[in-house]
């Protein structure tokens, strides 16, 4: 057991300061209990969102030293012994108190993509059909835990405040799931440009960085989407497939002999 | 430290250009980001104004020779210059009489563009120089570089919505492996005779770096596998969905292919410039 130093903030959003806190750690702690023990011995009122403890829920979002990190997730062995861990709350979003900020622009965000439109011609009596290998692409992106870790880092959001601009990462994924899904009819491509922002993303990969379940957003979610709307917008040799045969018809998996209806 | 103009209520929300809470080596990444582009784009600058000794053969006529691969292929050959290619090497013959004279007879200046421009608007290329170069932002968590103009931040939507051109240099860029390829080929004879040098293994390894690079490209995976929703509807989805997999495996290796591939280009073309000129002698199989 060693005795470790601890800044964290307390405060709202109008009016706050990094407080010092001595606490003794012990094998096998992570942030969180550190945290915790701060609760239970000096600072009982000091807020804290959590709910695992397992890095599933996506709860115990925070910043330590300046890295966003869960903290159920973060060990204290990653840090030196004589090291003072400084944990302050997400700094895009508003403190509502301590550690505990206001994601609903978040849940904003997701109203405002149009969910999934199922091809009714792909059902079945017994329900749809999709094979493995249709869906390996986006069964990646619900790998999602919403920490908002991601939406939190990228610099559009965090520097430049530009949230009526820009979706951010966690629903570029988004779309890009729903845009992958082989039976989804829906074309979410012309907001995606235009509305969602898919151009403000300068895929510096921070969000790839920081994402706790380890998604590759950039690679495999944004840049396919940035792909897509170069397709349809900026690529004259597909434009000009598109005017000579017309847009590409939206293939479906085919179903299996003993599910088509009679 | 710049600040931003409205001043934070609180001081963990301070913003400005390197404003962190963070305690580690964050400035590393782009701080070697700077140095190796900054050092490739003074090198192809010099190398490309130079105009001269970018081939050598040992003074054999015959077929075969290094070429320099920041001056391959050679659209034109200006005549009389020292270490110039034999005049049979020109795609379309003499050096052009209209060209200005302030500007060096040079073959590579006709054949930069398109390979800058590729590597210029690649997806990894475009993370490190934006974390390096323009701050936006330096590192994660970082404070990026502040716009304080009217409209603020961009992103790729204003003036860097040419980095759409991506996919058409992406077209032309994959012709100049190729033509590598055959660099590499001309580079095994000196003087119709067959032969292995140093030379040989560097113009070989060049295009199989830049093949590595830029079939990881993530326009290419998106043609080849990436724009279908459902790989099980045809036989094409089948041959599309084992292609991803290809390129998907090289595109996990694109930062590294890309470093590697820039590196590669760099030596191989200053090494072919050291023998020509004569400051070092081609270890080889010649003699």
């Amino acid at each position: 057991m060693a005795r470790r130093k601890f800044r964290i903030y307390r405060g709202d959003n109008e009016q706050g300061q990094l407080t010092d806190y001595n606490v003794d750690v012990q094998e096998g702690m992570v942030v969180l209990d550190v945290i915790h023990r701060i609760q239970a011995e000096e600072a009982e009122d000091l807020a804290v969102r959590w709910n695992c403890k397992a890095g599933k829920c996506g709860s115990c979002s925070m910043e330590i030293n300046g890295k966003p990190k869960l903290s159920c997730m973060t060990r204290m062995n990653e840090y030196k012994e004589d090291e003072t861990i400084t944990i302050t709350p997400l700094k895009s979003f508003p403190i509502l108190k301590d550690l505990v900020t206001d994601v609903s622009w978040n849940y904003e965000q997701n109203e405002r993509i149009k969910p999934v439109k199922l091809a009714p011609e792909a059902k079945t009596d017994r329900g749809y059909v999709m094979y493995q290998k249709d869906v390996d692409r986006i069964q990646e992106f619900r790998k999602c835990i919403e920490c908002y870790l991601c939406q939190n880092v990228c610099h559009i959001i965090r520097d430049h405040e530009k949230k009526d601009t820009f979706i951010g990462p966690r629903f570029m994924i988004r779309v890009a799931g729903l845009e992958m899904h082989p039976l989804d009819t829906e074309d979410r491509l012309p907001e995606l440009k235009k509305e969602f922002g898919s151009g403000m993303c300068n895929i510096t990969r921070c969000c790839t960085d920081v994402c706790p379940e380890h998604i590759n957003i950039t690679d495999n979610g944004i840049i396919p989407m940035k792909e897509r709307v170069v397709d349809r917008f900026y690529d004259p040799v597909t434009i000009m497939a598109r005017k000579l045969w017309g847009p590409p018809k939206k293939k479906l998996p085919p179903i299996p002999e003993e599910l088509k209806k009679g | 430290m710049t600040q931003t103009s409205s001043a934070p209520a609180i001081v963990i929300h301070e913003k400005g250009f390197g404003k962190t809470l963070r305690t580690d080596r964050w400035w590393l990444y782009p701080g070697l980001v700077l140095f190796g582009l900054t050092l490739f784009l003074i090198y192809g600058m010099w190398s490309a104004l130079q105009a001269d000794y970018y081939w050598y053969s040992a003074g054999e006529s015959g077929f075969g020779g290094y070429l320099a691969p920041f001056y391959s292929p050679l659209l034109f050959i200006k005549e009389g210059v020292a270490g110039a290619a034999p005049m049979s090497h020109s795609i379309f013959g003499a050096w052009p009489s209209w060209w200005p004279e302030w500007i060096p007879p040079s073959p590579s200046l006709l054949i930069l563009a398109v390979p800058g421009i590729f590597r210029f608007t690649c997806y990894y290329y475009r993370k490190a120089y934006y974390r390096a170069f323009t701050g936006t932002p330096p590192a994660c968590a970082v404070g990026a570089l502040p716009r304080n103009r009217k409209a603020g931040y961009k992103g790729e939507t204003g003036l860097m919505l040419f980095q759409n051109i991506h996919r058409i240099t992406m077209y032309f860029a994959l012709l100049y492996i190729f033509i590598f390829f055959y660099d590499a080929y001309l580079a095994f004879f000196r003087g119709g005779e067959f032969g292995v040098g140093v030379g040989t293994i560097l113009l070989l390894g060049n295009p199989i770096m830049l093949g590595l690079y830029s079939f990881g490209c993530h326009s290419i995976r998106h043609l080849v596998s990436g724009r279908r929703d459902c790989y099980s509807c045809s036989m094409l989805g089948e041959v599309s969905h084992t292609n991803g997999k290809i390129v998907g495996w090289l595109n996990k290796r694109h930062e590294l292919f890309a470093w590697l591939s820039l590196i590669w280009i760099m030596v191989a073309d200053y090494y072919v410039r050291l023998v020509s000129t004569g400051i070092i002698h081609d270890f080889s199989t010649w003699g």
